[in-house]
């Protein structure tokens, strides 16, 4: 029989003794164990402000440094998978939550993320006074912001995607809302949600590195990591350090993909609703290990009976009486009392905000803000056109050779996860040697991360293109800007979207770290709202903060209505290949 | 308790009843779109009822009224005299698409109505092998859903649905998504369960709109007519069971309902006489090529002119429901007419069949000005208009008060479609205009 992979879910007790592979899993298992208590405990050390907290540059502190951004990614991931997995739920379940909460999503998406930083770091402090939990809390939700709307959405979207047929088979068998919820609902949205993890950790490095090192009110405090061990090589203009660092991430993502997505992509195929049998990948060597080691099918074995448990406890729950359902009157009061409730709050909260900032801010500054964030526009739009003509080129080149295309492949999603934030001091020190002007040259920065995206996309926007439309053209004589126009360019249009929309969405994000940069003593600066945003949170001056967000994340949402949008409908619409 | 004793003396010893059930989908129009108008139905204990009707009849939404899944909006239904709100114990449901749970193996998909039932697990065990065993899918119980073809999956839907002992099964087209073969095999196991009285199940319904099926396996065969949905026919099949496709009886029976499917009887059609069809008509959403074809065909021998619907779909290698939807479709445009479960060509339809491209096209556009009532008024708003030219919202709407708003727009790509074969008028999509202009 072929091997199934897949973690059991029944396990049975002649099943439960040792094998080989438990000899590997028992050491990994108590080393990580205790690792991660080590890590937990460094967590919540005392601390008062203005203490400074050592950083080494010394290599040899770099794995327990390393450890410690592992722990905020780890328990920013688990924050953000339980949040999205309530918020979706709630969103896809109540018509009239879903009205208030997609909304809300929607904007949550394009405040920066930084934003968040900046704007929550003091309550968090106030939180946990006399310790390092406040700080640490502040990193971990910069984190759990970079990571939660994105997953939020895809799961939320899975579940109001779940095949009619499939519902109505769960209605017909009895399976209660609660069992429903875990047997169907989420192992639909599951093969979504872990490539959305992916990508979302993925980003999550750079917010990673850059929410170690937190100033408050010109307080700066540094979180032991590899982002405030890299902060310190900075001031010191230790390029070797700089070095050392982005060895130490290579490392920290290659763990992560080998030990975390690797196995979860693999097992997650079974969940996928398909027809045909697709073709069976090799099962990556951690899931074989987990897979064959009798610890985890002796784990596995007590999961499914918490599961049967609470399937039990949920079958004796009362069920909810629908009101709406039976009173189609009552129904369409209460959806009317609710619309009157959110326009109502949604009216005072614009006047609060009108208050707000005529009290503290004043109108001219409001406009200052609103002309630097239109320079900030033209950068972004500028760079996605600048990378658009450097990769659609070269990624079509790659696409075109399927073997090439499937080596490369990794490699760029490496690249797009690993924080482009660890390049900067290298770029930064060139501008200074050089003496470049950085209204020009720190705007690279903004899409050094990002531009993978527009690359990996258009590689498989390539791949996907029949063959038949290709040996068409060649049959027809069409060549050179001919064929570009009306084989190529309309051929991977969607994809390229895809690409653009993430890459412009990292960039606008990326703007708050890269239109101003230090090398030691050296501070440059280009005009952009990012660069604002930056200054003020180094003051601390709050209403300005806000200001400077609320305008980014206006520019980013009529932005993405207007354009991005709009060229999504098209591609959707006209040039899907199926 | 007293209450529901009460009630059943009023509905009889049925397993299942339908009582005056009507339901109607919104449309841009306050009254909506009625589908189903005041049905009263009832499956009585041993009895094997098929409802068969055109595609757009409500014979699955009714099903779904009678299964719980959908409720009516004036009328009930009852299950053992109690009225049906939600999904009820002793009912299961097999599905056109099967509905398995792809990431469960068989075993995992078939335990899942008594997993949902609280049954122990050693209990569960035992009871879905029994099942699996009973609908031939010894050996399987490990694999997943994607891993099997589709007769096999379709098994796997039944064992689902077997296991739980259900009262009454509800069967939701089970065997059109399968080839032929796969089809009367698996239609065979079912009829040979039901005979050999190997599952206590009391009743079944199944909804269809494979002829062959519903006389090979029902009692009773229901024939829905459409917009409303309403009860035509009520057919008893005589016939012992197994049942022989060849015997004249058999196929007596299947000529019948053909005929029953393809013709609108006296009454109603004597109702669309007095009523011309209005702009609002849900027009059949038949292909120019498949058209063009069936005239054709038609029009040279063996049929010169004139044949039997079942037998012309066999021979042409055409479902019920594309036969149906091009027949209505000649009939609407007047190239043809049916009597007696034959079809016949009129004078103008030989012309047609007869004539080159450019001939049919001009044919086509007078035909459809004159019977297609929305494509007339399309092409007079066109004509009048200054610029003829006009937006597509326009029209839309104007059908989404007839219409829900998904088959309005089914309505207007066939108009779309068929005009633009006859030159009637042009559209562009990107704008979404309708004009006079010929590219």
């Amino acid at each position: 029989m072929a091997e199934r992979w897949g973690l059991p879910i029944v396990a049975w007790p002649s099943r439960l003794r040792p094998s080989i592979w438990d000899g590997i899993a028992l050491p990994l298992v108590f080393g990580g164990l205790i690792l991660l208590a080590w890590a937990s405990h460094q967590m919540s050390q005392p601390f008062h402000p203005g203490e400074a907290l050592p950083i080494s540059l010394d290599p040899r502190h770099l794995p327990a440094y390393a450890l410690r951004t592992v722990m905020r990614m780890a328990v920013a991931l688990v924050a953000s998978l339980v949040f999205s997995i309530v918020y979706a739920a709630i969103a896809a379940k109540s018509k009239r939550a879903e009205k208030l909460l997609i909304p809300i999503l929607d904007i949550l998406q394009s405040v920066p993320i930084l934003g968040f930083l900046s704007i929550t770091v003091t309550g968090f402090i106030a939180l946990f006074p006399g310790s390092l939990l406040g700080y640490e809390c502040a990193a971990i939700f910069a984190i759990f912001t970079s990571q939660a709307w994105n997953m939020t959405f895809s799961l939320y979207q899975s579940f109001i995607a779940v095949p009619h047929d499939l519902r109505e088979a769960a209605r017909m068998y009895h399976l209660s809302p609660w069992n429903s919820f875990w047997q169907l609902e989420m192992p639909f949205a599951l093969p979504q949600l872990v490539w959305n993890m992916m990508m979302s950790v993925s980003g999550g490095w750079f917010f990673v590195v850059a929410s170690e090192a937190i100033s408050v009110n010109g307080n700066n405090v540094l979180l032991p990591g590899i982002g405030s061990y890299i902060s310190v090589a900075i001031d010191q203009r230790d390029l070797q350090a700089v070095g050392y660092a982005i060895l130490a991430m290579l490392v920290l993502i290659l763990i992560y993909d080998q030990l975390l997505f690797r196995p979860l992509l693999a097992w997650v195929q079974r969940f996928k609703v398909e027809t045909i049998v697709g073709k069976e990948i090799e099962p990556p060597w951690f899931l074989k290990m987990l897979q064959r080691a009798r610890i985890f099918h002796a784990l596995a074995w007590a999961l499914s009976l918490m599961a049967l448990f609470s399937s039990r406890v949920a079958q004796r729950l009362p069920e909810i009486p629908n009101v709406a359902r039976r009173s189609r009157r009552f129904g369409r009061a209460l959806d009317m009392m609710w619309a009157v409730i959110l326009i109502g709050s949604a009216l005072a909260a614009l006047i609060e905000i009108a208050h707000f900032v005529h009290a503290e801010v004043g109108w001219a500054e409001v406009g200052h803000v609103f002309v630097l964030g239109a320079i900030t526009l033209v950068r972004v739009v500028v760079l996605i056109a600048l990378a658009a003509v450097v990769w659609v080129p070269i990624g079509v080149w790659i696409g075109l050779r399927p073997g090439l295309a499937h080596r490369i492949q990794p490699v760029i999603q490496f690249l797009a996860a690993f924080p482009a934030n660890l390049f900067f001091p290298i770029v930064v020190s060139l501008i200074v040697f050089y003496r470049l002007t950085p209204e020009v040259w720190l705007s690279p920065l903004m899409i050094l991360g990002t531009q993978w995206y527009i690359l990996f996309n258009v590689i498989a926007g390539t791949l996907a293109l029949p063959n038949d439309y290709l040996l068409v053209a060649g049959n027809l004589g069409v060549r050179n800007w001919l064929w570009w126009r009306r084989l190529i360019l309309p051929g991977i249009f969607p994809a390229f979207v895809t690409g653009a929309v993430t890459a412009s969405g990292g960039s606008w994000n990326a703007s708050i770290v890269s239109e101003i940069a230090r090398w030691g003593d050296t501070t440059l600066r280009a005009t952009g709202i990012g660069a604002y945003i930056a200054t003020e949170t180094d003051k601390g001056d709050f209403p300005r903060i806000a200001l400077g967000i609320t305008v980014l994340c206006l520019y980013v949402l009529v932005f993405n209505r207007l354009v991005w949008r709009r060229l999504y409908q098209l591609a959707e619409e006209r040039l899907r290949l199926d | 308790m007293q209450a529901e004793t009460t009630f059943a003396a009023d509905v009889g010893t049925g397993l299942i009843a339908a009582h005056q059930v009507c339901k109607t989908y919104a449309t841009g129009d306050a009254a909506g779109r009625l589908v189903l108008d005041h049905i009263d139905f009832t499956l009585k204990e041993g009895e094997i009822v098929a409802i068969l009707g055109k595609s757009g009849s409500g014979k699955s939404t009714f099903l779904r009224i009678l299964a719980g899944l959908t409720e009516p909006s004036d009328g009930f239904a009852s299950y053992r005299g109690r009225r049906i709100d939600d999904p009820v114990r002793g009912l299961a449901m097999v599905f056109q698409s099967f509905a398995l749970f792809p990431w469960l193996t068989v075993l995992g998909n078939v335990e899942l109505g008594l997993e949902a039932q609280g049954v122990p697990l050693h209990e569960r065990h035992q009871r879905a092998i029994a099942a699996i065993d009973l609908i031939g899918l010894d050996g399987f119980e490990s694999a997943y859903p994607k891993e099997l073809s589709g007769g096999m999956r379709q098994r796997v839907g039944f064992a689902r649905a077997l296991v739980v002992n259900p009262d009454v099964l509800l069967l939701d087209e089970p065997f059109s998504q399968l080839d032929v073969l796969t089809a009367e095999t698996l239609r065979g196991d079912v009829d040979d369960l039901w005979r050999d009285r190997r599952v206590p199940t009391k009743g079944i319904i199944l909804v269809s709109h494979n002829i062959e099926d519903a006389v090979f396996l029902a009692d009773r065969i229901i024939v829905f007519g459409s917009d409303p949905g309403c009860i035509r026919a009520d057919i008893p099949v005589p016939l012992p069971r197994p049942r022989d496709q060849a015997n004249p009886i058999f196929r007596n029976l299947v000529d019948q309902v053909y005929t029953l499917l393809t013709t609108v009887p006296g009454a109603e059609a004597a109702k669309r006489r007095a009523e011309p069809i209005g702009i609002g008509y849900r027009l059949p959403d038949a292909s120019i090529q498949q058209l063009t074809g069936l005239l054709e065909a038609l029009s040279q021998s063996p049929y010169d002119g004139r044949a039997d619907l079942p037998k012309l779909a066999e021979s042409e290698h055409l479902s019920t429901d594309d036969l149906v939807v091009l027949v209505e479709t000649l009939q609407l445009l007047g190239f043809a007419q049916t009597a007696g479960g034959d079809i016949e060509v009129l004078p103008d339809g030989r012309t047609f069949a007869a004539a080159d491209l450019q001939h049919r096209k001009q044919m086509f556009n007078e035909h459809m000005r004159r019977a297609v009532p929305l494509a007339a008024h399309i092409r007079r708003v066109l004509d009048e208009r200054p610029g003829h030219s006009a937006p597509e919202g326009r029209f839309l709407a104007e059908l989404e008060d007839f219409l829900p708003e998904e088959e309005a727009r089914q309505v207007f790509e066939t108009v779309i479609n068929w005009a633009r074969y006859a030159e009637l008028f042009a559209y562009d999509i990107d704008s979404g205009v309708l004009s006079l202009e010929n590219p």
